[in-house]
């Protein structure tokens, strides 16, 4: 076998491992994948009827009183959704790499001649996985509430592909985040702002009913794009430029937090 | 040791380490012959994992060339990798997997292909004797056990050349036991064993060479007799009831050294009969009262004593101890 295949055989047999972890511990990816579940129900049943009266008559078109507010709003939420599962299924990824950073495993790892980067890319494809399915089930759910996607088979493509990318980066970030924490306390708490940021998004409200700085820094963070060309390619609604952002802003935190990690791999204190 | 003519396992020249002002270690060299059993003695603290850390390739030294295996160790770390297999001081197996899985992790990482992974895993998980825990997660299992899974998890891919940090540290006297007859059972299949150890009384019963590393240096070198050698004699340790018995023994003998803590003095020599009486008489007739009296003959704790100038030691069983009571 070569380098390559040495990676790619590597890598699989740590996402076995990952993926084993997950059947006998199922209960981080019940709440990584339920806590999004519940948001969306909240959002829409307690928070859907107000909002979406309020969401003007782009949101609300034809609609009236606070059923038709209601599902106006479960069209308008579903993306934020979406990007927040993702920041959830991410949180459970740095909880676990730091749990295996300060378990004695990873250390035999080091010792043994196996390609460098495979323990870490277990990880990511195991969060992929779970990214995968906690998507598929919020997406399920949002359906039989009575969402109603207008995407055609391109608009799917390019949906399943933005929400992978997004995965993919925010993954890598989290595997970096859990190597620099010293603790799995700590790495469970980092991870939160990204929970938040689809808040101050374009994740529950549009960005232009917020006041002045808030909506400046609304419309510039990187998940604003993300959940604007999401939400575009679902319902329909035009994003300009925003879907040239939202890959720019993915591949560059992708990028950057893979060069991170690794380096935080390669000289990670083995105590 | 008995083929002088094959390249060294282990050898390691003037390597130092520092942990930022902390000098650990300060320029040590040794080699380790093929199939023998090399162990490194020294107490808490001392720099025995520091030095497997370096030479498993976890951590780099500061200074100094280390060939393991006949690769050099910043040359060819990956060739390094290859040819050991660690257990380290603390735990390293995965508790969310079976004690099976754990092995065919190790099978499959080592590339041996997965019906004959299967196979060594079983075969492993019998000579450990954890076929009856075999498919219960390892967080169910006792230390003793994931003590033997640990070591069961490096000898997978039959490693040439082992690393043992502390491999009995915290086993009960019977797991150590079976601990030294597998290592035994290892050298005897051509096994070059590394193991560090705080207890003197391990390093003698499994070690062709023993290196004693305090304060950052190997004090000595040599094999449990020659060790031993340096060391004149054994000692007489008196027990007396009371601090003023205590000072007036100490004033009427020549003790080598007095713990009034413990109320005892240690005298030099020991193994000579009429002397020892004749010392008993003395302290008869003077109408001081000896409660106890311990006998060492030379051991390897007083060659550690002798080399370090500081007994801190785990207070481990000195089989050469005879314990006798005065009247
Ligand atoms: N990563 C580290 N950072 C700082 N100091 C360390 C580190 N690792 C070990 N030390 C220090 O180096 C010394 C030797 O430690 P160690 O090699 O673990 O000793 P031993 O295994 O002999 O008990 C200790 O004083 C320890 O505190
Ligand atoms: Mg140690």
């Amino acid at each position: 076998m070569n380098a390559i295949a040495y990676t790619v055989s590597d890598s699989a047999t740590m996402l076995r491992r990952q993926l084993r972890h997950m059947l006998r511990y199922p209960s981080l990816t019940v709440i990584v994948v339920g806590m999004p579940i519940v948001f969306l129900l909240l959002f829409v049943y307690v928070l859907g009827g107000t909002m979406g009266s309020g969401l003007g008559p782009s949101g609300a078109a034809g609609a009236s009183g606070a059923a038709g507010g209601r599902s106006a709003y479960l069209e308008y939420v579903v993306p934020g959704m979406l990007v927040m599962t993702i920041a959830a299924v991410v949180q459970g990824t740095a909880i676990s790499v730091a749990m295996d950073m300060t378990g004695g495993i990873v250390a035999r790892f080091r010792t043994m001649s196996i390609s460098r980067a495979s323990v870490l890319t277990g990880h990511v494809l195991g969060s992929m996985v779970q990214a995968a399915l906690a998507i598929a089930l919020v997406l399920g759910v949002a359906v039989l509430i009575g969402f109603r996607p207008t995407a055609g088979p391109v608009e799917w493509l390019g949906v399943i592909g933005l929400l992978a990318l997004a995965s993919f980066a925010l993954i890598w970030l989290c595997v970096a985040l859990g190597m620099v924490t010293d603790s799995v306390e700590t790495a469970s708490n980092i991870p939160m702002p990204l929970i938040l940021l689809p808040f101050v998004g374009s994740g529950v409200v549009p960005t232009d009913s917020m006041p002045g700085p808030l909506r400046l820094f609304a419309e510039y963070q990187p998940f604003t794009p993300i959940i604007e060309t999401l939400r575009g390619l679902l319902t329909g609604t035009s994003f300009g430029n925003d879907g040239i952002l939202a890959v720019a802003w993915c591949a560059l935190v992708a990028v950057a937090s893979y060069v991170w990690a690794m380096r935080l791999y390669e000289r990670h204190s083995v105590h | 040791m008995t083929n002088s003519h094959s390249p060294a396992a282990i050898r390691v020249t003037g390597l130092r380490k520092s942990f930022g002002q902390q000098v650990v270690l300060d320029g040590i060299d040794f080699e380790v012959a093929r199939g023998t059993v090399f162990s490194l003695l020294g107490p808490n603290g001392a720099g025995k994992t520091t030095t497997v850390q370096i030479l498993s390739t976890l951590i780099p030294a500061d200074a100094g060339q280390v060939q393991v295996g006949g690769h050099d160790l910043s040359g060819e770390p990956d060739a390094v990798r290859a040819a050991i297999g660690v257990t380290g001081q603390f735990s390293a197996v995965d508790k969310f997997l079976t004690g099976e899985e754990n092995l065919v992790l190790m099978a499959d990482l080592r590339h041996i292909g997965r019906r004959q992974g299967r196979r060594r895993a079983a075969e492993l998980l019998e000579q450990f004797d954890l076929a009856d825990a075999a498919r219960k997660p390892v967080a169910l299992y006792s230390g003793g056990m994931q003590r033997r899974l640990d070591l069961a998890m490096t000898l997978v891919g039959d490693p040439r050349i082992i690393f043992l940090d502390e491999p009995t540290a915290g086993l009960d006297p019977r797991s150590r036991r079976t601990m030294w007859q597998i290592v035994g059972s290892l050298v005897a299949s051509g096994v070059t064993i590394f193991l560090t150890t705080q207890y003197l009384a391990e390093a003698d019963e499994l070690a062709d060479r023993i290196a004693v590393l305090d304060h950052g240096t190997l004090v000595a070198q040599g094999t449990a007799a020659e060790l031993k050698r340096l060391v004149p004699g054994g000692h007489v340790s008196l027990q007396f009831g009371d601090a003023t018995v205590l000072a007036r023994a100490a004033q009427m003998l020549q003790p080598t050294s007095r713990d009034d803590d413990a109320l005892t003095l240690q005298l030099p020599g020991g193994g000579d009969v009429r002397s020892l009486r004749s010392m008993l008489d003395g302290l008869d007739q003077a109408g001081i009262e000896v409660d106890g009296l311990t006998l060492h003959t030379p051991d390897l704790d007083d060659v550690f004593l002798a080399l370090t100038g500081h007994p801190d030691v785990p207070q481990e069983t000195r089989p050469q101890t005879q314990e006798a009571n005065a009247r």
